[in-house]
């Protein structure tokens, strides 16, 4: 009884107190589904390994039904996600009735208590860590829900099931966690989890390649982590958020280098996670995992960890201008320059990849430039339009896959000129991914355009603050937003497109395999499109509430997410009004946020009509027959800039020629040959001494008689 | 008197050295480890009589060591000369590299 | 009279010495070792030790060198000579490196022979008190029995130890038989 009581009583008073229900359930539940998948794929590779032993082929479908290991995580992996989502729902719904302006710390244990250093496994409810955790356990849900038929007939199953639930677990950790080194737990367990991931299939060398990549990388940014972590010490003297985030307006000053070095770390830091310039290469090679991974960790939670690390520390950053324009600046930058990119590309896959680099290019965009609700409002609505469109492709992948094994045709299944005119075998993909993608165009009325247009006329509003000391940067950053913008809504037409309209290209015999997704992948893309319509209605900006795009008042959750989130973020917005005076009203070169509203989603939309119309009417040649754009601007846009190119001749190759000059000369001269020299002279010795051994009694009587003179000599003289 | 006696028990103790080192022959190896011995039971006795009566305590002792040592050292060369039909230890040299 | 004693005594036992080293057969080295044990228990009764004077005579020239004899003929050593004496270089090191060592040994002995320094432990006097009180055999039995009676019982059974191995190698292998 005790158990349920804060539960009923939560939902009978609603009063100002908030009790939390549970909540180290939540993380505690896709940790067992962990340690119960992971038991399965252990018995499951005891089974492969046994075959392979015995010379057989190892098939764990042969036999029918399927053995218990390849049906039992069906049930566990999406069953503790359901759990766990409606958890966080029960505590969602008890804090909302609730007055919950301080966070709701519960430590577990003491972890580290030194002298000066005291660190509580702790976590923390808050309205930022509530929202969070709501994302991650609700879009889980629907992506386990689909893995289930997306990852039906892979061997690896149960495996799969293990690293995504333990995944899950250790992003609850990373949002959930009340001081940073937990976080960091959380943060580093994404990344090997994403590691493990990429490399699922880790028996092609790319694809185990491409998990190197994205852990290598990473570290780099983690590095930036860790010493912002121990200058946090020194200036603090604790870890905790919230002592912290209470004392640093008082503690540091205004613009010191000391605050803009902790942020500019902690930047590095949430650049590595969230691929940002000049770490965020991993995140297309990343694509090499399975697709409901990257729609998980690759688009709608992981990689937005860097942008809740923000809006968590959005004290210190507000306290520091500088790291303000460098984050805003990294993110605007790395939104256009993705979206060049993604122009170009042909892998669908990889067209979300640089799409989704682009998007949290935005989010950073809005978290730097103090619109830490805007940021966190676009981090949920992409994980919903992302995460639908990461599905949808992984459901044209399925069917394309299939397609072309039924005819061991080895074209590539990712490939979309070998695609088109999908929209006539998978109806229900084509119509949803239509909704994410005009909600990611930013058309109104779907969510991207609420998130994306409040971030683009914060960083305008931003740039004319009363005293901003570089005004000037903001505006060019506001340009920029605007135009990667257009971008986006033609890159992500140009994917429709080419993969779902005109002519089929796959071939006849292929095209009659085609089919769409069993209804365990399509009833996930549909609820994922419902909130892609709807999800943008919970923050409608105020300005707009009143006028046609928020239905002239009709839509009930005006600025919802911005009040709800207002404890987390009201001193770091008291900081920047401070010093930084009254955000402008209008926009750098005139207009209000109505009008550039309405500006920006007629363009997007032009955008998608004219270019859909434009590029329907194109021919395309499939992929062995077209190959790669050999000159202008396209040639360089396919290959990425150069950019992997560049980092290999800059970074990678010293790197590999320092390792080499380390292993040919240091290891195998200096080491090998210092112990190879003990050895031989020991040998020798051994040797010498042992012609001594001669076995005559005399001679040893000789010696020892020597050795007593030398004794008596050393004892005389 | 006592210098003389320790010169005598040193010319004692190297003659004994020298014949174990030159000899081949076990017995006489054996006797020389007993002339050796012998000198140093004399510096004990002849350095006892200024110091105390341990030193002839010693004495004893040392020659019950000796007893024993002749007793298993002789059954050795027994046992050897069963084998080899020689007590010269050119003879017996297994027990080198 | 002493002193001429103890000089005669002294030759005796390094020219028996020399013998024993030169001796050409076993038994002769063998007769110029009693001849050594018997000037060195000679020795000891100078320096007022009659009781170890008595059983090196009886111990050590009696048992020992009568079990050494025995062992001669019974292996029949002393017909079967050959020379066994090594020559040449190796004589000349071994000499060298004795020799040396009887240098440094006497040069040591030469400075540490000054009796006063050993007189004023004034142990020479005690002694003779002691032996005109208990007799030669007393001196040695009481501290033997009180102080040192571990170590004199240790001394047993290392005889006993060494009678049984004595047994035990130089026992024909029967079973092998």
């Amino acid at each position: 009884m005790t158990l349920f009581e804060p539960l009923t009583s939560m939902l009978q008073s609603g009063e100002a107190h908030f009790e939390p229900f549970l909540p180290g359930l939540i993380l505690l539940l896709p940790l067992l589904g962990f340690v119960l998948n992971g038991f399965l794929a252990l018995r499951s590779a005891a089974g492969s390994s046994r075959a392979l032993r015995e010379g057989g082929e190892w098939d764990p479908f042969k036999t029918e039904p399927r053995p218990a290991t390849h049906t039992l995580p069906s049930l566990i992996g999406p069953g503790v996600m359901l759990g766990a989502f409606v958890l966080a729902l029960i505590n969602f719904f008890g804090a909302m009735g609730a007055d919950l302006h301080d966070p709701v710390i519960r430590s577990y244990w003491s972890w580290i208590a030194t002298d000066t250093l005291q660190i509580d496994a702790a976590i923390q409810l808050d309205p930022l860590s509530l929202v969070m955790m709501l994302v991650i356990t609700g879009v889980g849900l629907l992506i386990h829900v689909f893995s289930v038929g997306y990852m039906r007939d892979d061997p690896g199953y149960p495996r799969y099931f293990a690293y995504l639930n333990l995944f899950v677990f250790f992003m609850l950790a990373l949002v959930m966690g009340a001081n940073y080194p937990v976080m960091f737990v959380g943060w580093e367990g994404v990344g090997l989890c994403s590691y493990l991931l990429i490399g699922f299939w880790f028996s092609d060398r790319e694809k185990s390649d491409a998990g190197k990549k994205a852990f290598i990388v990473n570290r780099i940014g983690d590095f930036g982590f860790l010493l912002a972590m121990f200058y946090l010490f020194t200036a603090f003297g604790t870890l905790d958020f919230q002592p912290i985030m209470e004392g640093a307006p008082d503690q540091l000053t205004y613009g010191s280098g000391l605050v803009t070095t902790i942020a500019l770390l902690f930047l590095l830091g949430a650049a590595g996670k969230s691929a940002q310039i000049p770490l965020y290469v991993w995140l297309p090679d990343a694509m090499a995992g399975p697709t409901p991974v990257s729609a998980l960790i690759h688009a709608a939670t992981m990689v937005t960890a860097g942008v809740y690390l923000v809006a968590r520390s959005s004290v210190l950053f507000a306290l520091s201008p500088v790291a303000q324009a460098t984050v805003a600046g990294v993110g605007v930058v790395t939104a256009l320059f993705a979206a060049t990119i993604a122009l170009k590309q042909y892998d669908i896959k990889k067209v979300l990849a640089y799409s989704t680099v682009s998007q949290l290019g935005y989010m950073f965009l809005g978290v730097g430039v103090g619109a830490y609700a805007a940021g966190v409002f676009h981090l949920v609505t992409h994980a919903f339009f992302k995460a639908l469109l990461f599905l949808g492709s992984g459901a044209v992948i399925h069917s394309m896959h299939h397609a072309l094994h039924h005819t061991h045709k080895d074209w590539d299944a990712q490939d979309m000129r070998n695609m088109g005119g999908l929209r006539r075998f998978m109806p229900i993909t084509w119509a949803t991914m239509w909704i994410a993608t005009l909600a990611i165009a930013g058309v109104w009325p779907f969510a991207g355009f609420f998130s994306k247009d409040e971030i683009i006329w914060a960083a305008g509003a931003w740039a004319g603050a009363e005293s901003n000391p570089y005004g000037g940067l903001y505006t060019v950053y506001w340009v920029l937003a605007l135009t990667a913008a257009l971008l986006t809504a033609f890159y992500m037409t140009r994917m429709m497109v080419m993969t779902f309209h005109g002519q089929n290209r796959t071939g006849e015999s292929e095209a009659e395999h085609l089919h769409e997704a069993p209804r365990v992948m399509t009833v996930p893309l549909m609820i994922l499109a419902v909130l892609s319509v709807f999800g943008g209605w919970i923050n409608v900006p105020e300005d707009l509430s009143a006028s046609f795009f928020g239905l002239f008042g009709a839509l009930p959750m005006s600025e919802w997410l911005h009040h709800w989130l207002e404890p987390v973020i009201h001193s770091a917005a008291e900081i920047q009004t401070e010093h930084m005076g009254e955000i402008s009203h209008h926009a750098p070169f005139g207009g209000g946020e109505v009008m550039w509203a309405a500006v920006s989603t007629v363009l997007a939309l032009a955008v998608v009509l004219v270019s859909s119309r434009a590029l329907g009417g194109r021919s395309v040649k499939v992929a062995v027959e077209d190959g790669e754009p050999t000159a202008g601007l396209g040639r360089i846009l396919y290959n990425k800039w150069y950019v992997d190119e560049l980092y290999d001749r800059i970074i990678v190759q010293p790197v590999l020629g320092l390792s080499r000059w380390c292993w040919r000369f240091v290891d195998s001269v200096l080491i090998d040959g210092t112990v190879n020299f003990v050895a031989n002279f020991t040998r020798l010795t051994g040797w010498l001494s042992s012609l001594f051994q001669t076995g005559q009694v005399n001679l040893y009587a000789f010696v020892l008689a020597l050795g007593a003179l030398l004794v008596l000599g050393a004892a005389v003289f | 008197m006592l210098t003389e006696a320790l010169f005598v028990s040193t010319l004692l103790f190297v003659i004994g050295s020298f014949g174990f080192v030159i000899r081949r022959n076990a017995i006489i190896m054996f006797l020389c480890i007993e002339l050796q011995l012998n000198a140093v039971n004399l510096a004990f006795v002849a350095i006892s009589r200024f110091v105390g009566i341990e030193g002839q305590l010693y004495v004893f002792f040392v020659m019950t060591v000796a007893a024993a040592e002749a007793a298993v050292g002789l059954a050795i060369i027994i046992s050897i000369f069963r084998h080899y039909e020689t007590v010269n230890v050119d003879n017996f040299n297994l027990l080198k590299w | 009279m002493t002193e001429i004693l103890f000089m005669v005594f002294a030759a005796v036992a390094i020219g028996g010495a020399i013998g024993v080293v030169a001796g050409r057969s076993p038994i002769a080295s063998l007769l110029f070792m009693v001849a050594t044990l018997a000037s060195v228990s000679g020795i000891y009764v100078l320096f007022e030790a009659h009781f170890l004077a008595a059983i090196q005579v009886i111990v050590y020239a009696g048992a020992i060198m009568v079990l050494f004899l025995f062992v001669i003929m019974l292996l029949n050593l002393g017909h079967d000579y050959q020379r066994d004496v090594k020559t040449g270089l190796w004589a000349i090191l071994a000499f060298a490196v004795t020799g040396l060592t009887a240098g440094i040994l006497g040069r040591g002995f030469l400075r540490a022979g000054d009796i006063s320094f050993y007189d004023r432990f004034g142990a020479a006097a005690a002694i003779d008190q002691a032996i005109a009180e208990q007799g030669a055999v007393g001196v040695i039995a009481e501290p033997l029995f009180t102080d040192y009676v571990v170590a004199f019982e240790l001394t047993g059974l290392l005889l006993l130890v060494a009678i049984v191995a004595a047994v035990v190698l130089a026992k024909p292998r029967s079973a092998e038989a």
